[in-house]
């Protein structure tokens, strides 16, 4: 456990000592607020919420999450570090976990430079905090698991533009599931019940019952399970996929 | 304190490891030595815990790799071939790194950190990164990090691959320094390097032991070991014959040297003792001076080659 906070840092030190963390999280913050203004309208609906600025999450981190995680263990094997790293002393949980926490931090520091927002609704009229802050938490929650699915697919390969794809087709998935247009496309065979369950597995449903402000345990249960059957499987793949 | 049995290790259709045993005490160090492809990084990613043998299995410092990774991992240090190195990091974050995850902590870190930068002469680099190293230096780093925790067991893939001479010579002297206490598995393609440091030697090819020996007992197997060669001025064929006849003297070989009227010859005897002084006296006799005497050691690079070659037209 202790190799768990060694492992933590490093990663955290190696997102700074590159350019990716900086250009990421311009990228994120200038779409995130490019799309709230300008595509959704922001000041037209004078809402006092951050509705329209969570809505574009999923969307946003469909592509910007796998590029923050593609590097974590694609490049490992590709420089070979993976050998020095797996042969010092250290468990597979204590590596798969402190890299996935440092990039979750990471993403959890861009997230929490949008707190301009904020602001700006407080400037706009008076905001329910406790509903922003739950906003916030479901969009931190569901950007663990895209983290955790990035985790995993960089782990299948050492080329990290394959990494990328492979996170963000897996990702798309999980979006998809439980979209509107896509639901309807399902409604359209699938019966009722079956399609309730269906939609349970995707992020929008949960992150959107999150982002009204009720703090439902299954939703956080659901982002939480996900982040840890995709961590389970970065380690199956990396114990399967040692030498290669 | 380490003891392979019968290991084996296939990837896919391809055995890379071909059930070896050998054993390795303490204050030696081993060189393996083979061709490329015979398996020795792949030996020595099952020693370290990288990879799991298909069958066959080793002990570590009294610890079995397929039962307690974690606990031969502390007692190995390893240097994998290529030496690599996260390249985002300077020398002091790499190393403070290593330090840690081995269980340093503060000034205990800092102490056996400042302690390898000494020895593997790394304090002129101390702020540099990774990634702007020369060879040489990225080569000290890795050596470095292995030996950071003072381990029992070192297991060095290609510790020298790339270095200057000087820098050979160097981590070559580090290396016998350190043999004393520890155990040390070293992989090679420079057989003088052998020479110069291993105790002992193994020769694997084909993922199979063909030879355990020490360098000296290898390099008996030379056949060149114990010849007499001279250089004479004389005509090479005629004298072939003449000295042919002496006692103990099994065979000659004459060689015309293109650029003067000097001749090569070698003599190989039969007898523990080359007959030198007849062999003198006969040329003396002839008329035919002698230029230089040498007594031939033998080649490892030759042993090498007759035995690889050999084993390879055998499958
Ligand atoms: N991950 C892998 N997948 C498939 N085959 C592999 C893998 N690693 C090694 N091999 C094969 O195993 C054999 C032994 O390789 P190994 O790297 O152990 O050789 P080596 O003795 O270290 O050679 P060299 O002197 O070139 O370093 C080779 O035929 C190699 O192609
Ligand atoms: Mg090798």
């Amino acid at each position: 456990m202790k190799n768990f906070w060694v492992i933590l840092k490093r990663e955290l030190a190696a997102y700074f000592n590159s350019p990716i963390a900086y250009v990421f999280i311009i990228i994120f913050l200038m779409l995130s607020a490019g799309f709230t203004f300008f595509v959704s309208g922001f000041y037209d609906t004078n809402q006092a919420d951050l509705r329209a600025f969570f809505s574009w999450h999923p969307w946003l981190y469909l592509f910007l999450i796998p590029s923050a995680s593609m590097r974590l263990w694609a490049e490992e094997r590709r420089s070979g570090t993976v050998e020095l790293l797996l042969t010092l002393p250290v468990t597979l949980a204590d590596v798969v976990l402190g890299k996935f926490v440092a990039s979750w931090l990471f993403v959890g520091l861009a997230l929490f430079l949008t707190f301009p927002m904020v602001f700006t609704v407080a400037y706009l009229g008076a905001p329910d905090g406790g509903v922003i802050l739950a906003g916030y938490l479901g969009s931190f929650l569901m950007a663990g698991a895209y983290l955790a699915i990035g985790c995993a697919a960089s782990a299948l390969t050492r080329n990290q533009v394959v990494a990328f794809i492979l996170a963000v087709v897996v990702s798309l998935l999980f979006v998809l599931v439980g979209f509107g247009v896509f639901t309807g496309i399902l409604a359209s065979f699938l019966p009722s019940g079956l399609l309730d369950l269906v939609a349970q597995l995707g992020f929008i449903t949960h992150f959107d019952s999150i982002q009204r402000g009720v703090l439902d345990s299954r939703d956080l249960l659901y982002f939480l399970s996900v982040m840890g059957w995709m961590l389970a499987a970065n380690v199956v793949i990396l114990e399967a996929r040692r030498g290669e | 304190m380490i003891e392979v049995r019968k290991l084996v290790k296939d990837f896919g259709p391809i055995r890379a490891v071909d059930g070896i045993c050998f054993k390795v005490g303490k204050g030696e160090i081993l060189g393996f030595l083979g061709p490329n492809g015979a398996g020795k990084s792949t030996t020595m990613k099952i020693l370290t815990c990288f990879l799991p043998p298909t069958s066959g299995t080793a002990i570590v410092g009294e610890v079995d790799v397929r039962k307690d990774s974690l606990a031969v991992r502390r007692k190995v240090g390893y240097l994998p071939e290529g030496t690599p190195l996260y390249s985002d990091m300077d020398v002091l974050g790499f190393l403070r790194f290593v330090a840690e995850v081995r269980g340093f902590r503060g000034e205990e870190a800092a102490a056996a950190v400042d302690r390898v930068m000494a020895s593997c002469r790394l304090e002129r680099v101390r702020h540099q990164s990774i990634d702007t190293l020369s060879k040489g230096f990225r080569q000290r780093v890795g050596f470095a990090q292995a030996i950071l925790h003072d381990p029992p067991v070192l297991i060095l893939d290609e510790p020298t691959d790339g270095l200057d001479p000087n820098q050979k010579h160097e981590v070559r002297d580090l290396i016998k320094s350190m043999g004393k206490e520890k155990c040390i598995i070293l992989s090679t393609h420079i057989l003088e390097e052998v020479e110069a440091v291993c105790t002992r030697a193994i020769i694997i090819d084909r993922g199979r032991i063909v030879a355990d020996e020490t360098p000296e007992g290898l390099r008996r197997r030379s056949r060149q070991h114990g010849a007499l060669q001279l250089l004479v001025e004389a005509d090479g064929a005629a004298m072939e014959n003449e000295l042919a006849e002496l006692d103990g003297v099994e065979k000659v070989t004459c060689e015309a040297l293109d650029d003067s009227k000097l001749c090569r010859v070698r003599i190989y005897s039969s007898a523990d003792s080359i007959p030198l002084q007849p062999v003198l006296d006969r040329l003396a006799g002839k008329k035919c001076p002698v230029r230089e005497v040498t007594l031939l050691k033998g080649s490892l690079d030759e042993v090498f080659r007759s035995i690889t070659r050999k084993e390879g037209a055998a499958a």
